[in-house]
């Protein structure tokens, strides 16, 4: 009978498929949030192995806090154009501009927050009922408690302590007018897993997760990248190192680590290795005990 | 470590206990001694056991995420965990073991193969033990491993371990489940959880996690009755398949090869297996559970909702269906209550036609009078539906044996089913 059996990540993949093909099935206007990291690159992926020979069905929706790193803008528009998926990217800084949010000031000052009204404004002017994004339960303890099919009020607020028990594969997506969901296709699998299929599927991601040179200055613990929106703080120096991203937010809230992997087979050594986890260097998650729950309740991906 | 890495299985458990028995002590290890614990992780929980005045790190900081499940020190909801080994990836559920959260303890238990279930040597069955028990056979997991912990505060006796054994087997005897095993562990210690235990030496049988990284799962799916719920149908009218018509989903049991001959149901109309796809790859045969695209010799109307079967071999299609509930909601059912029914791909209405009894979680007792039905109940009762589903019976499928219900008005999944 070992013939009949799946290796985890088919496994893996096949849950992923069929909870997109529910989204499609279930919802009117779905997309997928694209943050342009290795988490929804492989959602896209998968989406598209979902409906394949037919086009991917969704579009991707990318909040652009405009302090992004070039290479992830550039990969966006390439992908989204590779694959024939309709780009929307509804700004923080048209936000900002439009006095929705204030920018935030302050040393630790990052636009992270802000992302929030953004994102909640661009679900009601297009009217997206669903929303799919790259989370992964391993990845940070509130998310451990997520739903698949994870509903929001018409807020766009989680309720963590009363979410709908999901049973078998069984996704209940019904909702009443306003609200929405945000579905997460690899809510089971892990940093590992998400590698080793990248390797696998010889899925093209941004370069930054591939070590390179940079210059970067040490904060927090970690590389951060020097970019116009950082000022030298007193004793910080720009130095030029081979660092790569094991995550990739904003430009200004992600740090970077030294490294010398920089083929795939190598990162994943790197992953095997490793002894911090991977959103240990961000900054957004940095801020107190419940930083992401706090996010995740008023509407965060 | 690439290839082996590759080829490894999945196995999902669900655990299932309260605060004193050891089971965040056991998970702890099981995580630390398989390096899925990081360094800033442990730093995080020491310092908040430090901040809560705790003596010890307390490892169910860990996974207990939410502010309330922190300030509380309890876990009010499934934690999902993942570890892996050389041999296997693992996926625990793991659920907090009190009454009140029976309902917690359905929804891990529903996508399991196998059920952990943690025995203090000191005080032997309680009727925790009897009520996880008893989920995971009503959830058929096909897998109980039995660990009796603490052997340390029984001086290693392997007659206290003996006597749990034959208690546990005695009570046992009323489920339904294939494979129990037992295993005397200190968690504490680490006695017989990855290590074999020196103290002792009476027991011969495998260690906790060499019996996760072995136990038998290759056929734990159905892969005899082939069926196929139609998730949705790919047309991508493009110039180069401007024919294709393929049927998207996930097979819920068998196996289908090209050629076959099958039967949609309900329609009833029969066709052959012309070609299965994942994407640009063509594969000759597909089985429970891989998500897969079918097409068909001929040209049949299909949607959502609708099931590929085998022609000969065919599930029950019927508006009238007897279920097992767990009930999730303090609003309960009474007879002709209507829901909206979820089975494989399809939701139809149903109508509660009765309710024949109640269970006693903890005796297995089935009562016919009852005053009213709640949150964390378990119930037998028949329903009608407005159209016909194909189902099994849950024993003999769990995919095409299950359904939720929820309810009209408020949107909430209100009870999970399993088709007698």
């Amino acid at each position: 009978m070992m013939k009949y059996n799946l290796t985890h990540l088919k496994e893996l993949e096949s849950e992923a498929i069929y909870v997109i093909r529910e989204v499609f099935a279930q919802f009117e206007k779905p997309g997928i949030l694209f943050s342009g990291g290795k988490d929804s690159i492989v959602v896209t992926h998968l989406a598209r192995k979902a409906f394949w020979p037919a086009k991917i069905p969704f579009p991707l929706v990318h909040i652009d806090t405009g302090h992004n790193f070039p290479e992830t803008i550039e990969f966006r528009n390439n992908l989204a154009e590779k694959i024939g998926a309709e780009l929307i990217a509804p700004s923080v800084q048209d936000s900002i501009d439009k006095g929705r949010v204030k920018e935030e000031t302050g040393k630790d000052a990052s636009r992270n927050w802000l992302q929030i009204t953004t994102l909640l404004d661009a679900i009601e002017e297009y009217q997206f009922d669903a929303l799919m994004g790259g989370a992964r339960r391993d990845e940070e303890k509130a998310r451990a408690k997520e739903r698949f099919f994870s509903h929001r009020d018409d807020f766009g607020q989680w309720d963590p302590k009363n979410q709908r028990p999901e049973l078998w594969n069984i996704y209940n997506g019904k909702k009443s007018f306003g609200e929405h969901f945000r579905v997460f296709p690899i809510s089971n699998w892990t940093e590992m897993d998400v590698w080793q299929y990248i390797l696998a599927e010889n899925i093209e991601i941004p370069s930054l997760y591939i070590a390179h040179k940079r210059d970067v200055i040490w904060r927090n613990n970690s590389w951060l990248p020097m970019s116009e929106y950082i000022q030298l703080r007193e004793g910080e120096e720009v130095n030029n190192r081979q660092v790569r991203f094991r995550t990739l937010g904003d430009i200004t809230i992600t740090g970077g680590l030294e490294s010398d992997a920089d083929t795939i087979e190598k990162i994943i050594g790197e992953v095997a290795a490793a002894r911090q986890t991977e959103r240990g260097n961000r900054a957004d998650d940095k801020r107190s005990e419940t930083a992401m729950e706090d996010r995740k309740k008023e509407g965060y991906f | 470590m690439g290839k082996s890495y590759l080829d490894m299985e999945l196995l999902r458990f669900t655990t299932a206990g309260s605060v004193d028995d050891g089971k965040s002590t056991l998970i702890g290890r099981l995580l630390f001694d398989s390096k899925s614990i990081f360094e800033d992780q442990l730093d995080h929980v020491a310092s908040s056991s430090k901040k809560r005045g705790l003596e010890h790190t307390d490892l169910a900081l860990l996974t207990d995420g939410l502010k309330d499940e922190r300030e509380q020190g309890i876990t009010i909801d499934v934690a999902y965990r993942y570890f892996a080994t050389p041999k296997r990836k693992f996926i625990i559920a793991d659920t907090p073991g009190h009454i009140q959260y029976t309902r917690n303890m359905v929804t891990g238990a529903s996508t399991a193969n196998l059920a952990l279930i943690l025995i203090d040597a000191r005080k032997g069955i309680v009727e925790q033990t009897c009520r996880h028990s008893f989920i995971a056979s009503l959830l058929q997991i096909p897998h109980i491993v039995v660990c009796i912990n603490k052997m340390d505060l029984v001086d290693h006796s392997e007659e206290a371990f003996e006597k749990i054994k034959a208690d546990y087997e005695d009570f046992a005897a009323k489920l339904e489940v294939k494979d129990i095993r037992f295993i005397p562990i200190s968690a504490l210690n680490g006695d017989n959880v990855v290590n074999k235990s020196e103290n002792m030496p009476w027991y011969n049988g495998a260690t906790l996690l060499n019996t996760l990284e072995t136990i038998h799962i290759a056929s734990d799916y159905n892969h005899i009755d082939g069926r196929f719920p139609v998730q949705t149908v790919l047309r991508p009218k493009s110039d180069k398949y401007h024919d294709y018509r393929g049927y998207a989903g996930r097979i819920a049991g068998g196996i289908f090869k090209k050629g076959d001959e099958i039967t949609v149901l309900p329609s009833g109309f029969t066709s052959k297996v012309k070609q299965i796809h994942l994407m640009e790859e063509e594969i000759e045969e597909a089985f429970a559970p891989m998500s897969i695209a079918m097409t068909l010799e001929d040209d049949i109307d299909i949607g959502r909702g609708d099931m590929i079967v085998r022609t000969g071999n065919q599930p029950t299609v019927s508006q009238d269906v007897d279920v097992m509930l767990c009930w999730f909601s303090p609003q309960g059912p009474q007879v002709r209550s209507k829901y909206t029914l979820f089975h494989c791909s399809n939701e139809v209405k149903t109508m509660v036609n009765n309710i024949h009894y109640k269970l006693d979680i903890n005796t297995l007792q089935r009562n016919t009078e009852f005053d009213n039905i709640s949150l964390n109940d378990i119930i037998k009762v028949s329903l009608r539906t407005t159209k016909p589903i194909m189902n099994d019976s849950y024993r003999k499928n769990r995919s095409t044996g299950s359904i939720i219900l929820v309810d009209e008005s408020t949107n909430e999944t209100v009870a999970a089913g399993m088709v007698v």
